[in-house]
């Protein structure tokens, strides 16, 4: 994250470049930290992000909340009481009950103490002093009855040295090579604290050596064009948040920490701390509670340190207006906003965008008590709209403030200057191509509305001008002057308005324009823009339309562009497919149907009378016992296959059917061929007889 | 008077065709009420169609046909079975009655395969 927001703040200040506004910490940052410090489930998670969190709201000023006070005050009884919490823990624990207060007894921290100084002795990596050292002056804060002093003060000076590297970057142990700047400004806390725990005094050597390695640190500053000075994170290990912001908050911690209590003065270039200063508030608001806290942690520390307190000059706002009259107004506040020392600010400069030469001024801006805003009455006479840098330099009105404060000399920041833009002369006209004669004119009133009416043809042109004339009574050339003629079939057509001074003129020779107008007649909407930063007044207007009335359009001429197709009708949801369904025949109605089924059955019922009228009967059915089983059983089987054929009407298919058909039909062969065999001889014996 | 005489010679005619027709043996007389039975059924069928449309047409077709083949069969029985036609003097009615009915059975397997 803080990687990323590194690169932002690089990007920023490239846009930007070399001038740029910082402000100082502002409710902004309040509203921030009381959202990103809000706990999820009633407790923040670790005693870590606790000490984050009531730091940052020490710092800007937020009353803590009570409620949750309790609950860490037994979590760090909890850790301290044990004797088996981590030295990690026991340092996060002492540095909350620094902010909180809770009630310990002091044998807690007696029984704390040697444990601390064993670790001192025995520590082996960079993080081990910090915690144990850290502790112990914690524990000296807090309680003067505890001996927390260290005897061997100059060894431990050493063992931290140790793990120095030449750039003045720190190592975390001996038997990693990574050397790290957050390491570094881990390691001048550390011995920041060892110096302030020593019993006796420490060698000046040692304090020296450091000193050459605060130098030697400073020296590896990045800058930015903006006055921004920051340490570059390159190692990327295993503690998370490691970035130029991380980084940079370490060091400046470390540095403060240790010009605190180092007796002489460390000699730190003041716009270094500047830039730093600088670098930590153009980070803005961080989106996260850990960037948060490195920044006003740093900031803090800036803020109340031995080697110079960073002033900020603001402006609330980098845009005047010639029209309102605005005054220039400057603040200058330290990094938190609290109020600065006496002073005067001077404009020096104010370049021209434009052009690099610089008008010099050097002007006092007065100084309004009730506001603490340092105002200029009016801007300089010859300053017209535009974009602006001014150039503005802290002067310290006491003297020994100028070893305290670092003002940095001059500020660059970058001004927009904005008015009413008068513009009169509008007209648009109709001419003959050939002698420039005035067909049709009228006048236009671009501050109203405008709906002109006109017609021309392809021997024709259209002329229209205006003037554009700035507050000054200069030119302007704003960013767009556009003029647009939109044909009634979407067709459109932008022409750029060119001026020379304050004239703006555009002549459309209708006659060379046939063809990119792709002989396309009819009514075309006329559209005037004219826009600028600096214009208060931009506007984009209609001012009527022109009926063209163009030549034919010869075989070989281009079509127009098809129009840019609405991509949600490309990619958007296809119309619905709603299933026709085929509408049912028409049936007849049901008492006909049945009526016929009736009707049907009547020629049976008439074969039956037939039958009953010719005396029909069954005399030569076989009487003997076999050939009457036969004959049944041939009957039976017919009946059976007359069965099998509706069933096959009704429910099976045509396999199953004729397999079953087939085994019938062997039964029926067999039966039928013995009954009609018997009926035959029996025929055939009364023929005989 | 021609006029009477006319439906006397037609009364004579009818008279005449009567008694020749009494002369015919009752399993011819059986099978011709069997082919008047068929054809009615395939008239009802089809002027019902006449009056309603022919949707479904596969199941009017088949009722119709199944009629006219049941009439014909019928009549090709009654061609074998009658005495008076000397070139089926040697086949026996039954074996002329088991055609019939092994010709049934596949005009209606069709049929019903038709019927839908």
């Amino acid at each position: 994250m803080a990687k990323v927001l590194g690169f932002l703040v690089l990007a920023l200040s490239v846009l930007i470049c070399e001038a740029a506004i910082f402000k100082p910490i502002s409710d902004s940052h309040r509203s921030a930290a009381l959202e990103l410090f809000t706990p999820a489930h009633g407790s923040l998670s670790s005693l870590e992000e606790t000490y984050e969190a009531l730091r940052t709201f020490e710092v800007l000023g937020i009353k803590k909340q009570p409620d949750q006070r309790a609950a860490t005050c037994a979590t760090v009884v909890d850790t301290l009481s044990s004797p088996t919490s981590a030295l990690k823990d026991l340092f996060q624990a002492l540095r909350v009950n620094g902010l909180l207060n809770c009630e310990l007894n002091k044998k807690t921290f007696a029984g704390i103490a040697p444990r601390l100084k064993d670790a001192v002795k025995s520590a082996s990596s960079l993080l081990d002093y910090y915690y144990s050292v850290g502790s112990l002056v914690l524990i000296k804060g807090l309680n003067s009855d505890v001996d927390v002093h260290l005897e061997s003060a100059d060894s431990v000076v050493r063992a931290i040295k140790a793990l120095s590297q030449s750039d003045g970057r720190w190592r975390y142990s001996s038997n990693n090579p990574e050397s790290s700047t957050y390491a570094a400004g881990i390691a001048l806390e550390s011995l920041a604290g060892v110096i302030s725990l020593a019993s006796s005094e420490i060698d000046q050597s040692l304090i020296s050596m450091v000193r050459n390695d605060i130098s030697k640190l400073l020296d590896g500053l990045e800058k930015y064009d903006d006055g921004a000075y920051y340490f570059d994170e390159k190692l990327a290990d295993a503690h998370g948040h490691q970035g130029p912001l991380s980084a940079s908050s370490a060091v400046v911690r470390g540095i403060t920490a240790f010009a605190a209590v180092s007796a002489e003065n460390l000699n730190l270039p003041g716009d270094k701390i500047l830039g730093l200063a600088r670098f930590l508030l153009g980070a803005g608001v961080p989106g996260n509670a850990k960037d948060l806290y490195y920044q006003i942690e740093a900031l803090a520390s800036l803020e109340n340190n031995r080697v110079s307190i960073p002033l900020i000059l603001s402006l609330p706002t980098s845009v005047l207006s010639l029209t309102r009259k605005d005054q220039l107004k400057v603040s200058v506040n330290t990094v938190l906003g609290a109020a600065a020392p006496s002073l005067t600010v001077k404009l020096k400069q104010i370049f021209s965008s434009g052009s690099k030469d610089a008008s010099v001024i050097d002007q006092d801006l007065k100084f309004d008590h009730k506001n603490a805003v340092h105002y200029l009455d009016a801007l300089p006479k010859d300053i017209d709209v535009g974009s602006y840098i001014f150039t503005f330099e802290i002067v310290l009105h006491d003297s020994e403030h100028k070893m305290i404060y670092a003002t940095g000399g001059r500020t660059k920041v970058p001004m927009y200057v904005t008015g009413v833009i008068k513009v009169d002369n509008a007209e648009i006209s109709v001419l003959d191509s050939d002698l420039g004669n005035i067909e049709t004119r009228k006048k236009l009133d671009l501050a109203g509305k405008n709906s002109i009416s006109l017609s021309a043809n392809h021997l024709q042109k259209l002329r229209l001008s205006f003037q554009l004339t700035s507050p000054l009574g200069h030119a302007l050339k704003p960013h767009q002057a556009f003029l647009k003629l939109s044909h009634e079939s979407k067709v459109e057509h932008i022409f750029v308005v060119e001026n020379s001074g304050k004239q703006f003129e555009i002549i459309l020779d209708f006659l060379g324009l046939v063809e990119q107008f792709f002989y396309l007649s009819g009514r075309y909407d006329i559209q005037l823009t004219v826009g600028d930063a600096v214009m208060e007044n931009s506007f984009l207007q209609p001012l009527g339309s022109v009926a063209l009335d163009l030549p034919e359009a010869p075989e070989k001429a281009a079509r127009p562009p098809p129009q840019a197709v609405d991509p949600s009708s490309r990619f958007g949801p296809k119309a619905e497919i709603a299933h026709i369904f085929r509408a049912p025949e028409k049936r007849p109605p049901s008492n006909l149907s049945y009526a016929f089924l009736v009707l049907v059955l009547l020629p049976f019922v008439g074969f039956l009378v037939g039958l009953l009228r010719l005396r029909v009967n069954l005399k030569n059915f076989p009487t003997a016992s076999a050939p009457a089983a036969f004959a049944i059983l041939f009957h039976l089987a017919i009946a059976a296959v007359l069965s099998l054929y509706s069933l096959f009407w009704l429910k099976l298919n045509l396999f199953t059917t004729l397999k079953a058909l087939g085994f019938l039909g062997i039964f029926l062969l067999f039966v039928g061929h013995r009954t009609l065999s018997h009926l035959a001889s029996t025929s055939a014996k009364l023929k005989s007889a | 008077m021609a006029k009477s005489s006319a439906i006397k010679d037609a009364e004579a005619l009818l008279h005449s065709l009567r008694s020749a027709y009494t002369a015919t043996p009752t399993n011819l007389k059986i099978i011709d009420v069997y082919v008047l039975f068929a054809l009615f059924t395939g008239v009802i069928q089809v002027v019902y169609m006449a009056i309603v449309g022919s949707f479904p047409f596969n199941s009017f077709l088949s009722g119709v046909l199944s009629c006219i083949g049941t009439a014909v069969l019928a009549v090709c029985l009654r061609i074998q079975v009658n005495k008076e036609n000397k070139e089926f003097k040697d086949l026996p009615p039954e074996r002329a009655y088991a055609d019939f009915i092994l010709c049934n059975l596949v005009l209606h397997l069709v049929i019903m395969n038709f019927l839908g």
